[in-house]
């Protein structure tokens, strides 16, 4: 394989150890909030740095900053901020253009809305070429074909004359990746480059770009997951609220975290080792913890060989789900993992009774479910509950948090019979799923991401169900809220029995969450077990390779 | 270095299908061109039963037309007209003549003029396309020009683009048509008063048209622009060391003009009514001019036979609209 031809770099090459880029009490601010307070680092050649932190930490504002494009009405300010013996702060609009993409290179997430849609992979991959007039109309295609070639893209000349939108997310993550390598840039900033990918690709962009730092170029990663950062980071610095809390060799900070908030953060992670405990430290259930009893005799809800085909645009049928049985018993969690594409939220679909499915059926307590009419299923409707991935979706804007779960509960098999019994269990709900009183007038709007799914769950469990169908629940939300969710989750279930199908594409949510599991790929079951069992002593090949993929905290070097 | 694994979950690349891929593309031609055809056929259907709802009898219409007065025409009188006109045949033969006969390019006889309606409408047509065409055109310009260089460039500027746009685009025809005339043929005579449809003389009227639409569809443009240039691939562009201009021209205009093509079939079949003012103000020859006198004389056949040729103009307009859309954004192609 060719390694990419360093024609400039070699020359002006920083010596190991040494600083290329120095930053030392950088501030960021909008108007008169400052996101950034004054924060200090260095990034090394060969060497990478890893900048973790929640949503709103300023890590992807200091990510910004370090090229240029902080935006127009930001105010910067630094002590030192230096590439190389250069002045950053100190580059005019025309010097900063011949420094990005030459000496800096910047990978933003999800290549599907990072690169320009509408012109050719090979375009978007060449332009830093063109605009920094590397080699001429001949020898660019060329150069980007090598590109691809050296990022791990089969048929790279094809690639170069599609678009992005033909590329699968891998693909068009490399494409992305060899853009901002074009010109062997001797710092890399990748801001979240793997968070919209699957297991498996996510680990191949990993590679690749530890690969570019065997190279000897120095990457600073922005990610909100630690275990990535594990993987790829030789030093860790935890940002938040603007400033950096614990900073240090990455195996110390993810082994031996010595700030509050970096073992805060690093017991939010599920994984193997968080079956049974709590997510959010320091905090203890409603009522004395007791295992919850599993009732394997009939189940509660049955799928039996369940089958859905789709036509593509194409005009080719696709199975998306393809022969799926499973049995979840009252109590229980029953876990289904897979990568996008693989039929689970289909098969949640299907068991919702929402989407008709074209083989097999689902039974509910042993009696029929899917094959009733909608009219039949009406009155039972209130014994499967459901959460979406983004409860803002799912929420009528207008309607407040107390409205919202009203109207859930009328829809019960005891609906409220008076105002004032409406408002009290509306109350006792939401103090369930950790509201309060003041939040009952409010619109989902005004709600954070936690709190709106507390709503949602508020609302899953008023009509007193027996299940509830958790698709994606904690995708969209932050380590330390997510594991707020999902205490909370464990907390209803100890409390009220309810079982959960628990849809997640997060092996480490599932594997805390769950009591069995489903693997699913490509709309078939490949394998099944109990949540240790698949996790420790995989069978499948399939499971096997995602469990290797599976980026984790004892990795960090 | 490691060799990276090729991508497993890479999907099936559309070179792998090229024989399934053109044949779907003719079906979808195929499937176009059949609801075009229907459409017409509405159209035509619609003009026809449109004459025969017009109270009185249609001979009865025409004998007045050509003497200038109301009055009972005795059927001695009236037969030779029926004849002449075919109206002594069944309803559902008229019909099927005149459908057939739009197809074949025959749009009846005119009440007044004695001459079939494809000869009246004939030499009107080439000088309001080239007006409204050239409208179209000149409008696209002006929004172009008028959103690259305003669209995100300090409060002032924008304001002052987008205040241009909302201004002009409130601004009524025959206004427009007539404070030109008045000020650069009258006042300052650059231009000729009466245009006749020489180049010179096409100026105005195109001026007309064009200046509040290039307000809409810069307003139009101007929100699109505005959405692109938040859009991540903007800052990747920037990232890799791309001025701004070359941001708006190279990536972000080729997204903000998607919406305004869209439009831009509405428009064309818009501007055919407002040449019919423009025209008037300049007395310019066209279509419109024709229009404003079969209305005026009853000339029904006529006026129907205007009516099919602005719908066919609309669905050509939509097909070359379809067309552009594709060219631009590929993406559509491949769905």
């Amino acid at each position: 394989m060719t390694v990419v031809a360093s024609k400039q770099a070699s020359t002006r090459q920083v010596a190991p150890g040494q600083a290329l880029l120095s930053v030392q009490n950088l501030r960021v601010a909008f108007g008169e909030t400052e996101v950034v307070k004054g924060i200090s680092f260095t990034a090394r050649p060969g060497s990478c740095l890893a900048i973790v932190g929640e949503s709103g930490s300023g890590k992807s504002v200091t990510a910004r900053t370090l090229v240029g494009l902080t935006g127009g009405d930001a105010r910067v300010a630094a002590d030192r901020l230096d590439l190389d013996g250069t002045d950053l702060l100190a580059l005019g609009e025309r010097a900063w253009r011949r420094t990005r993409g030459k000496e800096i290179g910047f990978v933003l997430q999800d290549a599907l809305v990072s690169l320009d849609q509408l012109r050719r992979v090979g375009a978007e991959v060449g332009e830093p070429l063109e605009l920094h007039d590397w080699g001429d109309r001949r020898s660019r295609p060329e150069r980007v074909v090598e590109l691809l070639t050296s990022v791990g893209v089969p048929e790279p000349e094809m690639r170069a004359r599609q678009r992005p939108y033909e590329l699968s997310g891998g693909l068009r993550q490399r494409a992305l990746i060899a853009s901002a390598i074009a010109l062997d840039p001797r710092l890399v900033i990748a801001d979240e480059p793997t968070t919209a990918l699957d297991v498996t690709v996510q680990a191949q962009v990993l590679d690749l770009l530890a690969a570019s730092k065997e190279r000897g170029t120095s990457i600073i990663l922005i990610s909100h997951d630690l275990s990535v950062v594990a993987r790829l980071a030789d030093e860790v610095a935890v940002m938040r609220d603007g400033e950096i809390v614990e900073h240090g060799v990455s195996r110390q900070v993810l082994c031996d975290p010595q700030h509050e908030y970096t073992r805060a953060l690093l017991d939010a992670v599920p994984s193997e080792h968080t079956r049974g405990v709590r997510l959010v430290r320091g905090t203890s259930p409603s009522t004395p913890r007791e295992r919850r009893p599993i009732d394997r005799g009939r189940p509660l809800l049955e799928g039996r060989h369940l089958t859905k085909v789709y036509r593509g645009p194409d005009g080719v049928d696709r199975t998306v789900v393809d022969d799926v049985s499973f049995e979840l018993y009252a109590g229980e969690t029953l876990g289904i993992v897979g990568e996008s594409g693989s039929g689970k939220t289909t098969t949640a679909r299907i068991a919702l009774a929402m989407l008709e499915a074209e083989g097999g059926e689902v039974l509910l307590r042993g009696e029929p479910w899917s094959t009733l009419t909608q009219r039949e299923r009406r009155p039972l409707r209130n014994r499967v509950g459901v959460v979406y991935q983004d409860p803002l979706s799912s929420f009528d804007p207008r309607w407040s948090v107390g409205r919202i779960v009203a109207d859930a509960l009328s829809r019960g098999p005891n609906p409220p019979s008076s105002a004032e019994e409406r408002r009290t269990r509306v109350l006792g709900l939401l103090q369930k799923v950790g509201l309060g009183e003041h939040q009952v007038d409010v619109g989902p709007l005004r709600l954070s991401g936690g709190q709106r799914q507390r709503v949602a769950i508020a609302r899953a469990l008023a009509p007193e169900p027996e299940l509830i169908v958790c698709d994606e629940p904690v995708s969209a939300l932050d380590v330390s809220v997510q594991a707020q969710v999902l205490d909370l989750l464990t907390d209803l279930q100890d409390d009220l029995g309810v079982s959960y199908l628990f849809i997640s594409h997060d092996l480490g949510v599932i594997h805390h969450m769950s009591d069995r599991v489903l693997v699913m790929k490509d709309g078939k079951v490949v394998e099944r077990g109990t949540a240790d069992d698949i996790f420790t002593r995989p069978q499948d090949p399939y499971t096997q390779r995602l469990l290797t993929a599976l980026p984790r905290l004892e990795q960090a070097s | 270095m490691t060799t990276l694994a090729p991508d497993v979950l890479a999907p099936v690349t559309p070179t792998a299908l090229p024989a399934r891929r053109s044949v779907r593309a003719a079906r979808r031609a195929a499937l176009k061109a059949a609801s075009a055809v229907a459409v017409l056929i509405a159209a035509a259907s619609v003009t026809f039963f449109a004459q025969l709802a017009i109270p009185g009898d249609r001979a009865t219409i025409i004998l007045n037309l050509q003497n200038g007065r109301e009055q009972k025409w005795s059927s001695s009188e009236l037969s030779p007209v029926n004849e002449k006109f075919g109206f002594d045949h069944p309803l559902l033969t008229q019909y099927l003549h005149y459908v057939g006969g739009f197809f074949k390019g025959d749009l009846g006889t005119s009440y007044t003029q004695y001459r079939p309606v494809t000869s009246v409408i004939g030499a009107q047509i080439l000088p309001t396309l080239v007006l409204t065409v050239g409208a179209l055109v000149v409008a696209w310009i002006f929004a172009l020009v008028v959103t690259v260089l305003t669209v995100r460039r300090g409060r002032a500027v924008t304001g002052i683009g987008s205040s241009f746009e909302a201004f002009t685009a409130s601004l009524p025809h025959y206004w427009v048509g007539v404070i030109l005339l008045v000020v650069f043929a009258v006042k300052i005579p650059i231009f000729p008063v009466i245009g006749g449809d020489g180049l010179w003389g096409t100026v105005l009227p195109v001026l007309t048209l064009a200046i509040p639409l290039s307000g809409f569809l810069g307003q139009v443009t101007r929100d699109e622009f505005d959405k692109v240039l938040d859009q991540p691939f903007i800052t990747t562009a920037r990232a890799r060391g791309m001025g701004d201009t070359a941001i708006r021209l190279r990536h972000a205009l080729r997204h903000a003009v998607l919406p305004a093509i869209t439009l831009s079939g509405w428009a064309l079949g818009a501007l055919i009514s407002g040449a019919v003012i423009a025209e008037n103000i300049y007395g310019r020859p066209g279509i419109g001019q024709v229009l404003v006198t079969a209305v005026n004389t009853r000339d029904v056949p006529t006026v129907a036979g205007i009516v099919l040729v602005v719908a066919a103009v609309y669905i050509v307009a939509n097909l070359l609209v379809d067309l552009a859309y594709a060219a631009v954004d590929p993406r559509l192609r491949a769905s």
